[in-house]
């Protein structure tokens, strides 16, 4: 939010906010570094083991199911359908912040509601595709799937992907608890009474940030 | 807690300042573009082999980093702030460049001398084992007693 600022402002001659946010989302920020670090610490460990290897499952082979299609080869399919529903459920926060910055309670409370069932709608996506894949076998440990030389893989394709999926899904989940205390805060009028709602902004970031990380996570595993 | 507004430095009639949602749409737009882009192109690769798969692996980082930055730019406001707040999270993130670039030459380097001094090794990324029609129907012989199933 920089407008309203007076060119050539000294910001650190002392008397003002240097960075122009409140505390608390400065430190969103701040935490959301840190929280990057540690995905991009679990990418690129991914991404040497699998440059230290001969050969590597091919994931089109490996996620190629959609539910209720049977054995059909459907690659990428259902994966851009997880991609969609994570960044429609982004817009509908963002139209919340928005909704915020009028101060108007009801089209806050409705956004909220749209991008907590996205939320829900992205889990229930992983929660199938997770069965899928234990029921063909695979899980920390075991891998079922052959390199796509024809060779033996090891299990280091199955432990990244349940163990980064997996972590990734666990941000999902708790970015969905925390909308869902702001949507009660919302309907209980917290915001209302303190006069704006900047917590709104701030779970806004910590969901766009899991939007972010599944970009990433969706290039490494399914495309690359 | 972390309510501590400041509200003599912070300024706060931008709070309220109205937030144009035009931006927000052609964002979707572009996201969802490029997403569908890197469908094409991989069922393409799919259906004839034809951009080479190395080509195609730089082709997506590029269109991957484009959605980071249209994301973090956008959805979490980042170009909008001021300037100082801007540094203060890309300049950090800069390290990722060193730590992806140092960690994957080093899986790299590793799979050389692996092949090189390890026989064994080569010869089980050479052994094509019977694509998974039963399961576990290929009982392999190196596998270790007492393993899970």
């Amino acid at each position: 939010m920089a407008q309203a600022i007076p060119a050539g402002q000294k910001w650190w001659s002392g008397g003002k906010s240097p960075f122009n946010v409140e505390y608390g989302k400065l430190m969103m920020w701040y935490f959301l570094m840190s929280d990057a670090f540690t995905f991009g610490a679990f990418l690129i460990s991914y991404g040497t083991i699998r440059f230290s290897s001969n050969s590597w499952p091919d994931p089109n082979e490996v996620f190629r199911a959609f539910p209720g299609m049977g054995g059909m080869h459907l690659p990428l399919v259902f994966v851009s359908l997880m991609t969609f529903i994570l960044i429609m459920s982004s817009v509908t926060m963002v139209l919340a912040v928005a909704a915020g910055h009028e101060g108007n309670r009801k089209k806050v409370a409705f956004y909220m509601v749209l991008t907590i069932i996205g939320g829900l709608m992205f889990l229930g996506c992983q929660a199938w595709e997770w069965t899928h894949l234990h029921g063909e076998g695979a899980w920390w440990g075991r891998n079922p799937f052959l390199n796509v030389n024809g060779s033996r893989a090891s299990t280091n394709f199955t432990n990244f992907f349940f163990t980064i999926t997996g972590f990734h899904g666990f941000h999902v989940f708790s970015g969905v608890c925390i909308n869902v205390i702001m949507l009660i805060k919302t309907l209980r009028g917290d915001f209302d009474r303190r006069g704006h709602y900047l917590m709104i902004e701030k779970a806004g970031l910590y969901w766009h940030f899991v939007d972010l990380v599944w970009v990433f996570v969706f290039t490494c595993f399914y495309l690359l | 807690m972390s309510n501590h507004v400041d509200t003599t430095t912070v300024n706060r009639d931008s709070a309220h300042a109205t937030f144009d949602t035009k931006p927000i749409w052609r964002t979707f737009w572009i996201l969802l573009g490029i997403t569908l882009v890197e469908l094409a192109l991989a069922t393409i690769h799919l259906k004839t082999g034809f951009p080479p798969k190395y080509v195609l692996n730089g082709v997506y980082l590029i269109l991957t980093c484009a959605k980071a930055f249209y994301i973090i730019a956008e959805f979490m406001h980042l170009r909008h702030e001021v300037k100082n707040l801007i540094m203060t999270i890309a300049v950090p993130a800069m390290l990722f460049i060193w730590f992806a670039i140092a960690f994957l030459a080093d899986g790299n380097s590793y799979r050389e001398l692996r092949n090189r001094y390890d026989r064994y090794h080569v010869e089980q990324n050479n052994t094509k084992v019977a694509p998974a029609g039963g399961e576990e129907a290929p009982t392999q012989p190196a596998k270790k007693p007492g393993s899970p199933e």
